[in-house]
């Protein structure tokens, strides 16, 4: 082995390290270095000091992996390599600790205060989302240590959603205030995302980011919810024989605890784990995009055959939106995880199909409400319910004919990557929609 | 005289696609291109032309295959797209309005192209 295969190899060896950079664009970055040497040599200097300057001219080894690790984020999230020397990913365990502490705190001491589940007070439910997902986005605000102008923004956004939920004169049993309750996290949910990205919402990039990390953390947090499940089912067990009274009182004290601190322990998993190994998310996709396209084409068939029986109600739209939200879900992780170049067609024309049985699915369910709608008239769950499944009627149908063109190759998978990560904030200000403008249209009713 | 950093982040994405509208290339290739039309002026890390020509391609503005020099060495070759070019001629009105908005200070008299 010559002096400069021997230097290229130790080169090559550190480039690879951390897993920005792919073998094949090392064999890129390489010949780039021994065509250079060549040239050099060829200008009269030896082996060893061509590959100094060609080296020298490409760039600090962690400079460019830098750069590849930020232009392909993607590959961080399904390393199997462990960058060992990069702790810092992660986070630290202890700043982690100390909020997923703080997040139990804060819930156990609003439980005391509204003697749940003795009594369900309007306002517990309502703040719900308040009491943990803030500390999830200081976390990351932490974490990341966002620039103060940013931490200002989020606290100040935050502050002002508490105040007006809270401040909302909302009639007893109204209506409107389950709807602000179950919108309210959502909208919390993108101020994490904020802090998640640090700020950079432009970025597509950082965007893409955040939608993996938030398909990630809803599957480790199932898993952690399973496991808690298994441990309070056990002590359950355990303690009957000997102290039934204060079964009651692990309950109440372990499930909110454990519930809360699992929202700030499940985010910092999938942070760390995220170089670990490959991500669950699109595996999961993998295996039921296919199902669900075969189920969906099936309801198509049978709905168009048999013709729609029996009554259709509010909870069957709602059902629907989970539907789509489902097949939604589905095409944004396959695409997240669809390697360019190395795309297989078939996972294309099955995510083309179950968006297209979605869709015509829908129509047929939205024709059959809307040409009835008038003798239900629109409360404010029908609103909300009829409003959702158009935004995301909206998103389905561009991303079915994104989805189309890059099958007939004029479009590529990034398209439709940039069409999801821009919908991101048609999706967020439906949320404060909901949440700010329509109890007071309904009189907070 | 070297020439700001941010200046060359905002020349290199016009000055690779229009590199490869003379025809497909390479790495060290436009590397090389870009040294001799700038007479070694415009300094870059040579490393840095990679994940900007890996996000062209992947938002479809350049196609990259591998192939082999004359010497049988592997290389990755890129060609420009219509969507490239669309880009191309794009970020060309913009250099062009930069130049005349600059060049009319400056009493300079700037060839504007046809974009």
């Amino acid at each position: 082995m010559s002096v400069l295969d021997t230097r290229i190899a130790e080169w090559r060896t550190a480039i690879l390290r951390g897993g920005a950079v792919t073998p094949e664009d090392a064999d890129e970055l390489e010949a780039h270095l021994r065509e250079q040497s060549d040239d050099l040599v060829a200008t009269g200097l030896s082996d060893e000091e061509a590959f100094l300057v060609a080296v020298r001219r490409l760039g600090e080894v962690n400079r460019i992996t830098a750069e590849f690790a930020r232009e392909h984020s993607d590959r961080l999230w399904k390393q199997l390599v462990v960058a060992r020397d990069d702790t810092a990913r992660g986070g630290s365990v202890p700043l982690m600790l100390g909020f997923a502490i703080g997040a139990a705190v804060v819930i156990q001491i609003a439980r005391l205060a509204a003697d749940v589940p003795y009594r369900m007070p309007g306002w517990f439910l309502l703040n719900l989302g308040l009491f943990v997902l803030p500390l999830l986005a200081a976390y990351f605000a932490f974490e990341r240590r966002v620039r103060p102008r940013v931490a200002l923004v989020l606290g100040g956004v935050t502050l002002a959603l508490a105040l007006a939920v809270n401040l909302f004169p909302f009639t007893a049993n109204a209506q409107t205030l389950t709807l602000t309750a179950l919108h309210l996290p959502v909208l919390l949910w993108f101020v994490v995302g904020v802090a998640y990205v640090a700020g950079e919402v432009r970025s597509s990039a950082r965007r893409m980011d955040f939608i993996r990390f938030t398909g990630e953390w809803a599957i480790y947090y199932a898993l952690i919810a399973l496991g808690g499940a298994v441990l309070l089912g056990l002590t359950t067990l355990v303690l009957s024989p000997i102290a039934p009274g204060a079964i009651e009182q692990v309950w109440l004290w372990v499930l909110p605890s454990g519930a809360a601190g699992a929202v700030i322990v499940a985010a910092w998993l999938v942070e760390s784990k995220k170089s670990i190994i490959e991500n669950l998310a699109p595996v999961l996709t993998m295996i039921f995009t296919p199902l669900f396209a075969l189920m969906l084409v099936g309801a198509v068939v049978s709905y168009i055959a048999v013709g729609i029986r029996g009554e259709f109600n509010r909870d069957l739209l709602a059902g629907f939106d989970v539907l789509l939200l489902v097949v939604l879900g589905l095409v944004v992780y396959g695409i997240s995880a669809r390697q360019p170049g190395r795309a297989s067609r078939f996972s294309d024309v099955v995510r083309l199909v179950a968006v297209v049985a979605a869709l015509v699915l829908d129509v047929i369910v939205l024709a059959q409400l809307i040409a009835r709608v008038g003798d239900f008239g629109f409360t404010p769950n029908r609103i909300v319910a009829l409003g959702l499944n158009l935004v995301l009627l909206v998103n389905l149908v561009v991303t079915a004919v994104l989805q189309l063109r890059m099958l007939a190759a004029r479009g590529t998978a990034f398209d439709l990557e940039r069409w999801q990560t821009r919908y991101l904030t048609v999706f967020a200000v439906w949320a404060a929609a909901v949440v700010l403008v329509l109890p007071p249209l309904y009189g907070f009713s | 005289m070297p020439i700001d950093k941010d200046l060359v982040a905002a020349l290199a994405t016009p000055l690779v696609l229009a590199i490869l509208v003379e025809g497909p290339s390479y790495g060290y290739a436009i590397v090389k291109r870009v040294r001799e039309l700038s007479d070694g002026e415009l300094e870059w890390s040579d490393g840095m032309l990679y994940p900007l020509l890996h996000r062209l391609e992947k938002s479809g503005h350049v196609r990259a295959e591998w192939g082999a020099s004359d010497t049988g060495r592997k290389r990755r070759n890129y060609h420009i797209t219509e969507s490239g070019r669309a880009e191309l001629a794009d970020q060309r009105r913009q250099w062009d309005t930069a130049n005349r908005t600059l060049g009319g200070l400056w009493g300079m008299t700037v060839a504007t192209g046809e974009a």
